[in-house]
């Protein structure tokens, strides 16, 4: 079966254009995580600020 | 009319952009030696950090860096088409258009920056990006074009990621710091002269104003040798102000002398004078093209030798 060509660009063009979206999605994840687990170290830095020591 | 000759009508580019091409984009090798030096400023501060916000740091001196090449290549496709070191280059070669990867570009710039001074500090998101404008902005688009110093004047941009490593770690950058910066300022010059020495043809042919092109071969290296004569003691005032320790003594006076015997080899060579026709006439004889890459190689095992004492000497305590 052949690869769908929608943009009618021809069929290497097609297959890098979808590596490249491919890219871009996975950069784009990459960078969610990023500022996800910068959030989560940021948070947990100012614990001992708001937590009561219970000693 | 069936679905192969379909296909046949269709416009077929000869060259699709891969995802490679805009890899290329990020000139991974300039990178490597950027994130390394980068790296290093931030162990050298000797300030506890996390592991990764020191990671994040590095990736966003290493994404910034990346963000500068995408800019330059950008701005640069039609000199970089000229030359033979560049044209295989994705906007020189025309694979990616130009607007495309300066859009590249602007995005990680802007992502890189944002991160750091979200996840760093600002001190060190102010200073990537100063670096990043200094090198699209007044070194591409200003001086490249202009001036046989660019190289100079725009080595700042390359010898600032220690300072902002040093900054990422600590929320200041002291004068260990900007001696770090100082040693891959003065470095630049003897190292990108010493290559542009042998490729002087390329960058008349490309209307690039280096260093040997305006002021010819002999002045080129009679700077290269005057710029190894500063470089040199100055790699070695680390160990005078307690940043560097054994190593890093031993590769600054070693390693500092062999690049001045190089340096002065080169000086004494013909390097960058017109090629000669060989004893039978059927080949041309660039004189002192050996002088002038060996000093280009070795200025670069230098620099990285230099910092990997600093990194070792830091980082794991040796010989302290």
């Amino acid at each position: 079966m052949r690869e769908p060509d929608p943009f009618n660009e021809g069929l290497d063009a097609a297959k890098a254009r979808k590596m490249r979206s491919l890219m871009i999605v996975l950069g784009l994840l990459a960078f969610i995580v990023l500022i996800f687990v910068v959030t989560l170290i940021k948070l947990s830095a100012n614990l001992p600020h708001v937590v009561p020591q219970t000693s | 009319m069936t679905e192969a000759s379909l296909s046949d009508l269709s416009p077929v580019h000869a060259q699709p952009a891969l995802w490679s091409d805009y890899v290329a984009l990020l000139k991974p090798r300039v990178m490597s030696l950027v994130v390394f030096t980068g790296l290093t400023g931030l162990v050298c501060a000797d300030t506890p950090m996390n592991p990764v916000m020191a990671a994040i740091a590095v990736l966003c001196i290493a994404v910034g860096a990346g963000a500068s090449g995408a800019l330059n290549m950008a701005y640069d496709g039609d000199i970089d088409a000229r030359m033979r070191r560049t044209r295989a280059r994705p906007v020189a070669a025309g694979r990616i258009k130009a607007g495309e990867a300066a859009a590249f570009g602007v995005v990680l710039s802007l992502f890189s920056v944002m991160l750091m001074g979200l996840a760093v500090n600002l001190l060190a998101a102010g200073l990537l990006l100063f670096t990043i404008l200094f090198y699209a902005v007044v070194y591409t688009m200003g001086l490249k074009r202009r001036t046989p110093q660019n190289i100079v004047i725009g080595g700042a941009a390359g010898a600032l990621p220690p300072v902002i490593g040093w900054a990422a770690a600590t929320g200041h950058a002291p004068l260990d710091a900007w001696l770090l910066f100082a040693i891959i300022f003065m470095w630049t010059p003897p190292h990108f002269w010493a290559l542009a020495l042998n490729t002087g043809e390329d960058y008349a042919r490309a209307g690039v104003p280096m260093m040997p092109v305006v002021k010819g071969a002999r002045s080129t290296r009679l700077q290269i040798l005057i710029y190894s004569l500063i470089l040199v003691p100055l790699a070695t005032a680390p160990v005078f102000t307690r940043l560097g320790h054994m190593l890093y003594a031993a590769v600054a006076f070693g390693g500092g002398a062999a690049f001045l015997i190089l340096a002065f080899r080169l000086y004494r060579s013909r390097a960058g004078e017109r090629a000669e026709a060989g004893p039978d006439g059927l080949y041309s004889v660039k004189p002192g093209a050996k002088e002038a890459r060996d000093l280009f190689a070795y200025s670069i095992l230098y620099l990285t030798l230099l910092f990997a004492a600093l990194l070792a000497e830091h980082a794991g305590g040796l010989l302290r």
